[in-house]
């Protein structure tokens, strides 16, 4: 239990989010300039296939708190945990993936601990024996380096930000079972059930995304039933045009995006709302069909390492950001692309 | 019902902050109150709306920070008032926890404190929970939709929009409450609510007032730096045909090896 660097291992019912598994190789990093190796903590009620899996991902040991009171994810049972754990071993650092869970398990752990919290690291750098992180901040308009002169350092980790390593099913590594002390009582949530979101691929994790903006509903060819009225038809011109950026997505391994004024039109739920006010996303492929880039949308997306834009405006914004640029109705262009695809990835 | 909505003054989305000789500027953009901590404001009146009773609107800031406070008021908090102190000067989110939790202490029987998802300038999303672990509430953060909120049952229940969908949870009163965009548009304040604001009376409080002493922040920041440069070089795809155009995308993008 005396590894320097600690790793939080976020999952849902016990499957790991993939971002967890590039925190460890974060934390693997890190322990390289920090001196010994890499202890990852799995909390929940049933987490042994986490554990495992910790020790295949490159953690030396895995610390595993199971108690049944923390079968439904609460943030207060979850930061006690783990604040209990860093009390008994004083950790240098404990890092996080950057989900809602690893956020706000480290920001409550911190006042436990009276520690720093430096969320959203897309860079760490070990100076004068602690840790100098770099982050976003402005929307990414600038980065901050950052450092907490507390222990234990609580970081969480941009998503995608550092590469997860390959498992190795054969590496070897220490589980130990940890207790903790829990009490209902003094847990003052109670999870009452889940409205499972839809599924598809996760925004955040994906590593190709097709997003579509307010020219997907700018199809004037289509005719909509009959009985609609404006708005009612240019949301469902928005829906067809989505079902094809759908299309292109699904060729690709792609997660589908949209733009704000997308989402505000109605033509497709928040949830897959990209930039300032939804979701920052770093794929290695971003396509934007019918988004100009306004500087709220930029910040959602601007780190991905290679945007495509299809717009009809060859003075869009989007065009400045972009390695290849269409300038088209994209509701010729994308199908062509989708059929182009398909036949050179033989999908 | 008696409420609490934190709220901060911030550089707006579209302003272009730059570092120039070490400063961040934003040259002439305005400052507005934060986007997220509208949604936590709108949050707060409707819940006075229909069950009653007042929503005192906080900021710590500068004497600017009045702007955030003024369009608070005008969108119909009941009263505001400000946090200023120059001790509170580099203040790291644990201090800025610890002032907002001694101030919801001081107004007082507070049922719920709002709070928007994070704060657009420094992007930190921790202040909410924290306040909530100091004050030893519960902390419902993300909130997506309030379904219930009774002041005289002590009990609230909410939707957190969290990676796997929606979380229903219920927590006891008081509770800190933090809301993301599907809670609600907030509403432009009236006519009625910007002359109201206009002439308010804002009282400043100091540290002092609230028992508290000079932070001594753990995190620091010791540079901001202006993001590398990307040389993007574009390339417009053209073609005599949409499949021509796509083709040659496709050869294009697949050379880059990014798929
Ligand atoms: C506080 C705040 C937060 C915000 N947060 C976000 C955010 O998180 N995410 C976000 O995206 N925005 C955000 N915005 C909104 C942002 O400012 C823009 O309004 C929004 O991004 C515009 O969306 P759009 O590009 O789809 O629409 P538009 O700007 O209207 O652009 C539509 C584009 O489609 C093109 N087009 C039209 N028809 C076609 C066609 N048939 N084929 C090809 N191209 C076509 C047009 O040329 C145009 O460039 C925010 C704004 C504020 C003030
Ligand atoms: N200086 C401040 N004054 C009042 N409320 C604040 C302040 N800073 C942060 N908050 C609140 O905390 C939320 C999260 O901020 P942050 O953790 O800084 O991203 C904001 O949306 C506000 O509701």
């Amino acid at each position: 239990m005396a590894d320097k660097v600690w790793v939080y291992i976020d999952h849902s019912d016990g499957k790991a989010y993939p971002s967890s598994w590039e925190a460890l190789g974060a934390g693997l990093i890190l322990a390289e300039d920090l001196g010994g190796g890499v202890t990852a903590v799995v909390a929940g009620a049933k987490v042994k296939d986490v554990a495992e899996q910790a020790i295949q991902h490159g953690a030396d040991e895995v610390l595993v708190a199971e108690d049944a009171l923390l079968a439904d994810y609460r943030a207060e049972a979850y930061a006690s945990t783990l604040s209990q754990l860093a009390k008994q071993n004083q950790p240098e650092a404990i890092l996080f993936p950057t989900t809602t869970r690893g956020r706000e398990i480290a920001a409550m752990a911190a006042v436990d601990l009276n520690a720093g919290v430096m969320p959203d690291a897309v860079g760490l750098e070990v100076k004068n024996g602690g840790v100098e992180v770099t982050r976003p901040v402005y929307a990414g308009k600038l980065l901050s380096k950052a450092v907490s002169k507390a222990r234990p350092q609580m970081i969480t980790l941009r998503v995608r930000a550092y590469a997860a390593p390959e498992p190795d099913a054969s590496r070897s590594g220490k589980i130990t079972p940890v207790s903790i002390s829990l009490n209902e009582a003094e847990l003052p949530t109670k999870v009452i059930g889940y409205n499972q979101a839809e599924a598809g691929v996760s925004l955040t994790d994906a590593g190709v995304i097709v997003s579509g903006g307010r020219g997907v509903s700018n199809n004037p060819s289509l005719t909509p039933p009959a009985g609609m009225d404006e708005k009612q038809a240019e949301i469902w011109r928005a829906q067809q045009g989505f079902k094809m950026i759908g299309e292109l997505a699904e060729v690709l391994g792609a997660a589908v995006g949209a733009s704000r004024a997308a989402v505000d039109a109605g033509y497709i739920p928040y949830e897959h709302q990209v930039g300032q006010t939804g979701k920052v996303v770093a794929p290695n492929l971003y396509i934007a069909c019918g988004i100009s880039g306004a500087i709220q949308h930029q910040a959602g997306m601007r780190t991905s390492k290679m945007i495509v834009a299809i717009n009809k405006d060859p003075e869009a914004p989007v065009f400045k950001m972009a390695r290849f640029g269409v300038v088209g109705d994209l509701h010729t262009i994308v199908p062509a692309l989708t059929e182009a695809f398909r036949k050179r990835l033989g999908r | 019902m008696k409420s609490v909505v934190c709220v901060k003054l911030v550089p707006s989305s579209d302003a272009k902050v730059v570092v120039e000789d070490g400063q961040v500027t934003w040259g002439d953009a305005p400052q507005v109150i934060n986007p997220w901590d509208e949604y936590a404001v709108e949050t707060a009146v409707r819940q006075q709306e229909t069950l009653g009773g007042d929503v005192t609107v906080v900021s710590i800031g500068g004497e600017n920070a009045r702007d955030a406070l003024k369009h608070a008021l005008a969108m119909g908090c009941t009263q505001a008032i400000l946090i200023a102190d120059p001790a509170l000067a580099g203040a790291d989110s644990l201090s800025t926890a610890r002032v907002l939790a001694a101030a919801i202490r001081k107004v007082g029987d507070v049922d719920a404190a709002f709070f928007g998802r994070q704060a657009i300038d420094g992007d930190v999303g921790v202040t909410a929970a924290q306040t909530a672990r100091l004050l030893g509430w519960p902390s419902l953060t993300l909130v997506s939709t309030i379904s219930q909120l009774d002041p005289g049952a002590k009990m609230i229940r909410v939707e957190r929009s969290v990676e796997e969908g929606r979380q229903i949870v219920e927590g006891k009163l008081p509770a800190v409450v933090s809301v993301v965009k599907d809670i609600g548009e907030p509403r432009y304040p009236s006519f009625m609510g910007i002359r109201k604001a206009s002439k308010a009376d804002i009282p400043t409080w100091r540290l002092s007032d609230l028992g508290l002493q000079a932070p001594e922040p753990l995190v620091t920041w010791p540079e901001m730096i202006n993001p590398p440069k990307r040389e993007i070089l574009t390339e417009i795809i053209t073609g005599n045909s949409p499949q021509e155009i796509a083709e040659k995308l496709v050869d294009r993008i697949l050379e880059e090896k990014v798929l």
